[in-house]
């Protein structure tokens, strides 16, 4: 470390930043009770907690896009006031938002000059801020071309702008909400490479995650909160992932999945050969054959764009099959239309469960009547049954626990996990015969994901034949029965979970058989 | 008959008066690309027009000033887009509508003053045609390019200079980026209200001197409705023009010669019904959005009204 206070970015360090007793109060909820939090320069303090525990409200608040109630911010031991963004990044606080703030049809350049006064008064001028963000990308290691459009860039990269963003700002102090959550696991080893970088140079760094494994390699220091407080605070050395878990959920969590043993009983769902196209007009599946028991999972493992999504829309219908032949329960369905597949009892739990698995603008109410809203008791001679619409939407609010002001809360205003569970709910409270599942976890905490895998689980006892698709090789080895390896559109190998190892399934998904160790033929 | 429209005096006078006719559509499709490219979707443009096109006749009648009536112009068109901007960045009204809204207060306000403050036809001497030495009197090129009166030259001006603010200039850049993600340019300290604002008072501003143009420089009347559904083709042609101001150029030159081919025609008398040839520029604009739907993205926050979430 540097004796000078200075960055190498040239700005001044933020030596230490404190956040104390900070309460913030939204109607009916205590989202911050009296949080204390701080930081300082050279080292990564991670934020954990549930999704809803507070982390989002403290982070908006040091940003400026919140008012705090209660408590004060200390900057190098100086009370501030930070009342909008504008004022923090003046500070030298920045954000990295989870969902990039990026400009898809502007260059890098252009994204980072954007709002900011130009050496050319009116004009733009771009090849000085290119020239600068070279500098920086120099100074920091970080690989980027200016004068690309953002749009062509990988999520890794476009981390990266918006990284380099906030050090063209000045950013001391760098907040980093979930920068993890969609990246790949080099994408992320990459990041955390920057993030050491960082610390080094006298950075300060928040980082926002639910992801124990993560949080533990990264930070320095780890703060739990839950239901808006401060669990704890303690330097990373000192706890284990079993010990965060515990605070973060508040009671023991399991994280070894007890399948126990069922009876296989008759196939369900057969593909036989199954071939469709992509969107991109490419081939999506080539020859699939696949088969799911009942009382059985069946892992679908792959490296993301291997044929995922084509497998999950032509087994529900969503997509028309070119060759090859489905059966549902011995029966052909192939190119059966969706709603006949459903009359079925086929389910559904969709990768994107905001675009695909509830009408955001629907109340829970409604979108837990969406397969059977047709049906006895949701309606009557095409008339809605209000009544029996509320009673159900009650029972599965209550049996699934799905955290809602109402039933008549709008679907939009739940949180991740929560919109999960409304999924979960319809798809599985109607007893089905085969569930797809793809990527059901994604993006879940650890609360929320414990809780549908043992849905999953229960299900599977209850004697549902189950297609679990996921690029999440931990949960593929917790849940599945057999597992089926992806790749570009093929079946590499099925084979049953006590032969699987996450070596072998890992060269499976990169095109490789393991015993051959022969890249697959196209 | 057909053998009439080609000789060189009758193809001069095609393609003169295509390049005159091609100035309103060009003021009001830059304004609308501007909104647009901002995120805001304008269909008041035809209102706008209308209402510019009588004050600047009725202020150039009564005055005498042609400049005051175009200033008057801008001054309504510019009033009618402050309306248009604080109902759509303020209250979050649904674009279209909201534009429709105004097409229809355009329409009726200015049939309303005609009929109060005119009551009947009336001319004005327009701006004049400019003289350019030696260049005017070229055989052919002189007529179609250097006897054009100084609004027409503006309206060409126009085109290089929207580009410029566009592409090179910091408020350019912060157009771009409201249209496309309001969220990020409101994260980096860009007032998305202020943008958009901006650009749809320059779009009424712009409407307001395409109005004038046709009361006080072309046709130098004033009728009821006389835009004639001229102010929607020009929101079409931001479409066609992809957004971008070459694009709006050509799509401009397209309609307005297809425009004065059909007015030759009917000059000529050539036996073609007149109604079909008065239907030409309109089954072209169908034709033409149909051809180049979904060739180019339209601005991602297109229509979209921004409120900061949370």
């Amino acid at each position: 470390m540097t004796e000078s206070n200075l960055l190498p970015s040239g700005k001044p360090r933020i030596e230490s930043l404190e956040m104390r007793g900070i309460t913030k109060r939204f109607p009916g909820v205590l989202a911050s009770d009296h949080v204390d939090f701080d930081v300082k320069s050279g080292e990564v303090h991670a934020l954990l907690g549930e999704n809803g525990a507070g982390k989002s409200t403290l982070m908006k608040i040091l940003y400026g896009l919140y008012h705090p109630d209660e408590g004060q911010i200390l900057l190098n031991g100086k009370p501030v006031t930070i009342s909008s963004p504008n004022d923090s990044i003046n500070l030298g606080i920045s954000m990295i938002h989870q969902h990039f703030m990026l400009v898809p049809t502007l260059t890098v350049a252009e994204n980072v000059a954007l709002g900011l006064p130009s050496s050319r008064g009116a004009l733009t001028d771009l090849d000085r801020v290119s020239n600068r963000i070279l500098e920086l990308a120099k100074i920091y290691g970080l690989k980027i071309d200016p004068d690309v459009y953002v749009w062509q860039l990988s999520v890794g990269q476009q981390q990266r702008v918006e990284i380099i963003k906030a050090l063209y700002r000045g950013a001391a102090l760098l907040i980093l909400d979930e920068p993890t959550a969609v990246l790949t696991p080099q994408e992320v080893d990459e990041l955390f490479v920057i993030m050491r970088q960082m610390t080094r140079d006298g950075h300060a760094l928040i980082f926002i995650s639910h992801k124990l494994h993560e949080v533990v390699e990264i930070s320095n220091r780890i703060t739990v909160l839950r239901d808006g407080r401060k669990i704890g605070t303690r330097p990373t050395s000192e706890t284990t992932k079993q010990d965060l878990a515990n605070w973060m959920v508040g009671r023991e969590v399991g994280f070894a999945t007890d399948r126990g043993k069922t009876d296989l009983g008759e196939v369900r769902l057969q593909l036989d050969g199954v071939q469709c196209g992509s969107d991109r007009g490419t081939p999506g599946l080539r020859g699939v054959s696949l088969e799911v028991r009942s009382g059985e999972i069946l892992g679908i493992a792959g490296v993301s764009g291997n044929g995922q999504r084509e497998l999950a829309e032509t087994i529900t219908g969503l997509r028309k099959i070119t060759g090859g032949r489905v059966r549902l329960e011995g029966q052909n369905v192939t190119n059966f239309p969706p709603g006949e597949l459903t009359a079925r009892m086929l389910s559904y739990i969709p990768e994107e469960r905001m675009r695909d698995g509830v009408i955001r603008e629907f109340t829970v109410a409604e979108n837990m009547i969406l397969r059977e809203h047709h049906k006895q008791p949701y309606s009557h001679n095409g008339l809605l049954n209000l009544r029996g619409i509320a009673s159900h939407a009650d029972t599965l609010i209550k049996e699934f626990r799905v955290k809602t002001p109402s039933r008549d809360t709008l679907a939009k205003n739940l949180s991740g996990g929560n919109i999960q569970k409304v999924v979960l709910a319809r798809e599985i409270s109607r007893e089905p015969r085969v569930i797809l599942a793809a990527q059901p976890t994604r993006g879940l905490d650890i609360g929320a994901t414990e809780y549908v895998r043992g849905q999953l689980l229960e299900q599977r006892r209850k004697g549902a034949a189950i297609v679990l698709i996921s690029e999440d090789l931990d949960e593929i080895l917790a849940l599945s029965d057999k597992i089926a390896v992806l790749y570009e559109g093929q079946v590499m190998d099925i084979v049953p979970r006590e032969n699987a190892t996450p070596q072998m399934l890992g060269l499976l998904m990169a095109g490789v058989h393991p015993e051959e160790g022969a890249v697959a033929v196209k | 008959m057909i053998s009439e429209l080609f000789t060189t005096t009758v193809l001069i006078g095609i393609l003169a008066s295509g390049i005159r006719l091609a100035t309103p559509y060009l003021y009001a499709a830059i304004g609308e690309a501007f909104g647009q490219k901002s995120g805001v979707l304008n269909l008041g443009v035809e209102g706008q027009m209308l209402l510019g096109c009588f004050a600047a006749f009725y202020v150039a009648l009564t005055t005498g000033n042609l400049w005051l009536g175009l200033l008057a112009a801008m001054i309504v068109g510019a009033l009618m887009g402050l309306a248009m901007a604080f109902v759509t960045v303020n209250l979050h009204a649904q674009q279209g509508i909201s534009g429709i809204g105004f097409y229809l207060f355009g329409l009726g306000m200015s049939d309303l003053l005609f009929q109060k403050l005119l009551g009947t036809v009336e001319t004005v001497k327009g701006f004049p045609k400019i003289y350019f030495p030696g260049l005017s009197d070229i055989p052919g090129i002189g007529e179609i390019f250097f006897s054009q009166n100084i609004l027409v030259y503006g309206a060409y001006l126009l085109v290089p200079l929207a580009w410029f603010v566009l592409n090179k200039t910091t408020l350019g850049l912060k157009i771009r980026a409201v249209g496309e993600n309001p969220d990020a340019a409101d994260s980096l300290g860009v007032s998305v209200a202020r943008v958009r604002y901006f650009t749809i008072v320059l779009g009424g501003t712009l409407s307001g001197i395409a109005g004038a143009s046709l009361s006080i420089a072309l046709l130098n009347v004033f009728q009821q409705n006389m835009t004639s559904g001229l102010g929607f083709i020009a929101v079409a042609l931001v479409y066609f023009g992809a957004w971008k101001p070459v694009g709006v150029l050509a799509g401009a030159l397209l309609f307005s010669m297809v425009n004065s081919l059909q007015l030759w025609i009917q000059v000529l008398g050539i036996p073609v019904p007149s109604d079909i040839a008065v239907m030409m520029p309109y089954i072209l604009t169908i034709l033409v959005l149909v051809a180049t739907v979904s060739r180019v993205r339209a601005p991602s926050a297109l229509t979209k009204p921004f409120e900061r979430e949370d």
